[in-house]
């Protein structure tokens, strides 16, 4: 029964910008400070203060409507959007509804066998709110307005997806062109990108659109892909029931895996907006928009086809190291301590993404010195240390970011190329392991393979593994 | 003479002239404050310890000449919605009733960088919403020319206090008229600078397209002066302009010869006073005799002034005033009920009928369905009113105008109908649609000893005009006095 509706999604993303101070005043934005510490009138919404627009907010908003495809809006404007709640202190945000900064644009999203053109209908700057805090014990909330002017851009795309994959990799692309841009390091579960969905069902074929509701609290991929699962299922059951889907905003609970309505369209606020007479009219000239277009960094695409063209990478690899900007990054710098693409694009892809996902981190979370890995790498280069050894000190690095030559040196982990010594260790092993030896001359390689390993196991791997290679052809 | 009773320019003179110190004026206006504050009520803040201990600090400063400026050391009263930090700012509101900035306004620096030493707050319509100052928390301010009368308003507790010589000059804030009507009823000299001249950083917001801080004194070259130290660019307020000419003293000279002078034939029509009519056409006859040419012509869309102004400044109120809300500071409830209910509360207990009474029309007017009804037809309307004066301005120098329609009304006679009230504005509201400059002076009294103003507006960034046919004018017939 399910196959005969299809589902239409629409997004809205907000991403918080990485300008170092608010947008309409000179307060830090930095995140986790103590309470109310950076504030001012401005943001704390104080009789007689003005906002004044942080022209940085601008180049952002510019730069990722350039980087999605979309029209500059050349006179664009800013509009209040009048509500009442404490953590939004002057009662209204300062948003932008008639003119926003940018439109029609759209991002291409690669799905297994395709590539689809997902539209983006606009975007636009406004301030971020404070945050509620809630006291059980005092029976009573407390809000920080260290939050509040936080620059936010909220990009809102068309209805153009149809699947929580589809969603999934449009929300990807989307971060991943940001976080090349610098403009926001998109964290999910700080906050500092936040997805609402727009989702309805409609009969399979039909060109008109079901009704829509919009699912909020969303903080991981995970959470948007089982909600929509869960909202497109609950949409067509209400449908199948001879109901009507209620036009509604949602809030997800992750943990019951569950949504509930939290107000309905009746309820909807009337926001009055219009437009903010204390900020004039962003004009836009074209010298500005040029400027931002020839400031924008390298971007995923140019990026990969420059790492297999300059760097002579395989395909596979440049498409995985480029997925993220912190591990383009990484890759990058640390071919400033190794030059060997290969060798580097292995650790990373390997050891690095072995780790990154033992422990459920992100690329972004990573925070070794590329030094660090440059140096480990030329360390088993130089036959200083074996692999094994290298895989061990790589956590090291990993986890504590140590160096590496100090590390091999004060551990005694050097691999041991003294030949003598070697030698010595052999004639002895093969002593003890005739049947072996005979098992080789008599064309069983495996058995030389055997034997090697015995010596590196006396050796507590830290021979240099050429070494005793040569030595036991030589006195075989 | 009575120290006083000069000017502000005057007095200044004397104290750099060390004839008397700042301590000695600042003392003689408490006195005077002292004799009159019972009947006028011009002030809501008065803290004369403060004022003497500033007073002591700008003496020592004139003496090290440190302060230099003609104004250094003559005390000002300033306009209750202009934030001070040394002085509580109400707005005349329950809803501030306690409330200290830990800000000031842009235009406070400006005062104190020249050594200005304020006096204390001064009373107003409650958010500068009213036409007669009797809306007001802190009760009525009255006219010092007849106690049974209004000063006007909002600005009326700045007007009455230089009135009555219990300050030496002040601020007060334009939104509508809120500077000019009450000079006018007060025979003071009063100017509303061009939108953007004076920054509105620490200005307590009603309708922010429209309101401008100005000047307030005995005569027009003390207006002048006050404007040359408030004027500014200031980069905290994103409407402020930079401009080129900043020293408004300059202007004050005797010469309106070949000066173009216009009257708008809808504002000498029906409604306008005989008694404030014959005084405009007076002063038209002063400047004809003086080499001015003066003529009547039409001004368009004169009628729709006042629905586009209470529809734009009421629509800004409604959201300027949403942060009040118990929140953050200001008045709270005492009943406790929940967040709605804490806002309702608040809001219904902290704020005056007048002031409800326009939140209510401008959310209404932002509302969803009426948005483009009313409130955006507001927005041509005030477009067209600017074009139809920059086509009178291609013509004119400068518009002669009433400031009111009548000479100050007596207390309680506006209340009763405020949609009479809101009509009284009629000949100041367009100035501040337009965001031109206009003036008001003192240019006679009606046969009840009131006083007469008379408005003259002029082009965006063109006060030296004003100033020099303001000062003109007085010059040649001693000021209306």
């Amino acid at each position: 029964m399910r196959d005969q509706f299809e589902t239409v999604i629409g997004l809205e993303v907000h991403v918080e910008l990485a300008t170092s101070s608010k947008i309409f005043c000179s307060c830090s934005t930095k995140f986790g400070q103590k309470v109310n510490t950076q504030v001012c009138p401005v943001c704390m919404g104080m009789p007689g203060a003005l906002p004044v627009l942080n022209k940085k907010v601008v180049d952002y908003a510019m730069a990722i409507g350039l980087a999605t495809n979309c029209e500059i809006t050349k006179n664009s404007r800013f509009d209040r959007k009048n509500y009442f709640y404490p953590d939004n202190p002057q009662n209204y945000q300062i948003s932008q509804l008639y003119f926003p900064i940018a439109r029609n644009g759209y991002i291409e999203i690669e799905l297994e066998d395709q590539k689809k053109r997902i539209g983006i209908h606009e975007m636009h700057m406004e301030e971020d709110a404070g945050k509620l805090i809630h006291d059980e014990w005092e029976d009573a909330s407390l809000v920080d307005y260290n939050r509040s002017g936080v620059p936010l851009v909220e990009i809102v795309s068309e209805p153009d997806l149809s699947s929580p994959e589809e969603v999934v990799a449009y929300l990807e692309t989307l971060r991943r062109t940001i976080q090349y841009l610098g403009a926001s390091d998109c964290k999910l579960q700080e906050g500092s990108m936040r997805v609402d969905v727009n989702l309805s069902v409609k009969k399979l074929g039909s060109k008109e659109l079901g009704t829509r509701t919009e699912m909020k609290n969303l903080n991981s991929f995970k959470a948007i892909k089982r909600a929509i699962i869960e909202e497109r299922n609950r949409q067509i059951e209400v449908l199948e029931d001879g109901k009507q889907v209620v036009q509604e905003t949602r809030r997800w609970d992750d943990n019951k895996e569950t949504s509930y309505a939290m107000r309905s369209k009746e309820e909807a606020q009337d926001y009055r907006y219009f437009p903010d007479p204390d900020l004039v009219p962003l004009l836009i000239s074209d010298e500005w928009i040029d400027q931002i277009q020839k400031s924008q960094p390298e971007l995923r695409g140019d990026k990969k086809k420059r790492y297999i063209e300059e760097y002579k990478l395989p395909e596979y690899d440049a498409d995985i190291l480029t997925q993220s900007k912190k591990m383009a990054d990484i890759f990058e710098e640390t071919l400033q301590w190794c030059r060997q693409p290969k060798k580097v694009s292995n650790w990373l892809m390997v050891e690095t993404f072995r780790l990154l996902k033992e422990n459920n981190m992100e690329p972004e979370d990573i925070r070794f010195s590329p030094e660090n890995l440059g140096k480990l790498i030329n360390l088993t280069l130089d036959g200083g240390i074996n692999n094994t050894v290298a895989k061990e000190v790589f956590e090291e690095v990993f986890y504590k970011n140590i160096d590496p030559e100090a590390y091999v040196q004060e551990n005694g982990l050097k691999a041991i190329d003294d030949t003598e010594a070697l030698k010595e260790v052999i004639q002895k092993i093969l002593q003890d392991n005739p049947k072996s030896v005979e098992d080789f001359k008599g064309g069983k390689e495996k058995a030389f393979g055997f034997l090697v390993g015995q010596t590196m196991k006396v050796m507590k791997g830290k021979a240099n593994p050429t070494l005793v290679n040569q030595i036991l052809r030589e006195i075989l | 003479m009575e120290i006083i009773k000069l000017s502000a320019l005057e007095i200044g003179e004397k104290i750099q002239k060390r004839e008397v110190s700042v301590p000695e004026v600042v003392k003689a206006f408490y006195h005077q404050i002292e004799q009159k504050e019972k009947d006028i009520n011009a002030f809501i803040t008065l803290d004369e310890e403060q004022a003497m201990k500033r007073a002591a600090q700008v003496q020592e400063g004139i003496e090290k000449g440190i302060y230099t400026h003609p104004l250094a050391g003559v005390p000002a009263g300033i306009k209750d919605n202009i934030c001070t930090k040394e002085f509580k700012t109400t707005c005349g509101s329950k809803m501030l009733e306690n409330f200290t900035p830990f800000y000031e306004a842009n235009v406070i620096e400006s005062l104190k960088s020249i050594g200005a030493v304020l006096i204390g707050k001064t009373n107003m319509d409650e958010f500068a919403m009213g036409s007669t100052t009797e809306t007001s928390y802190f009760g009525v301010t009255k006219n010092p020319h007849n106690t049974d009368h209004v000063p006007g308003g909002s600005s009326g507790g700045s007007c009455a206090a230089v009135a009555a010589k219990e300050c030496a000059y002040s601020l007060g804030s334009d939104t509508g008229g809120s500077i000019r009507q009450p000079s006018s009823f007060c025979g003071v000299v009063g100017m509303k600078p061009t939108y953007g001249t004076v920054s509105r950083y620490g200005l307590v917001a009603y309708g922010s397209s429209l309101d401008q801080i100005g000047p307030i004194g005995t005569n027009v070259s003390d207006v002048a002066a006050i404007l040359e130290v408030i004027a500014s660019y200031d980069k905290k307020d994103s409407t402020s302009i930079q401009r080129k000419d900043y020293q408004f003293m300059k202007a004050l000279h005797e010469d309106v010869k070949g000066m173009r002078i216009g009257i708008p034939k809808g504002y000498v029509g029906d409604g306008l006073d005989d008694e404030v009519k014959e005084a405009l056409y007076n002063m038209a006859k002063t400047y004809e005799k003086a080499g001015a040419k003066v003529e009547e012509f039409d001004l368009d869309l004169v009628k729709y002034a006042i629905p586009t102004y209470y529809t734009v400044a009421s629509a800004e109120a409604s959201s300027n005033l949403a942060r009040f809300d118990g929140v953050k500071y200001g008045y709270r409830t005492e009943k406790s009920s929940g967040l709605e209910g804490m806002y309702n509360h608040t809001r219904t207990e902290g704020f005056g009928q007048e002031v409800k009474r326009r939140i209510m029309l401008g959310s209404y007017v932002l509302s969803s369905g009426y948005y483009e009804a009313y409130y955006l037809k507001a927005l041509k309307a005030k477009a067209l009113i600017k074009k139809s004066f920059d086509e009178a301005f291609s013509t004119y120098d400068i518009i002669l105008a009433p400031a009111a329609p009548t000479t100050a009304p007596a207390i309680g006679e506006s209340l009763k109908d405020p949609l009479k009230m809101y009509l009284g504005d009629i000949y100041t509201i367009s100035a501040n649609l337009a965001g031109l400059p206009g003036i008001s002076m003192p240019v006679g009294r009606d046969t009840k000893g009131l006083p007469i103003g008379i408005q003259l507006i002029g082009n965006c960034f063109e006060e030296s005009k004003l100033i020099q046919a303001a000062y003109t004018y007085e010059s040649l017939t001693g000021g209306g006095k």
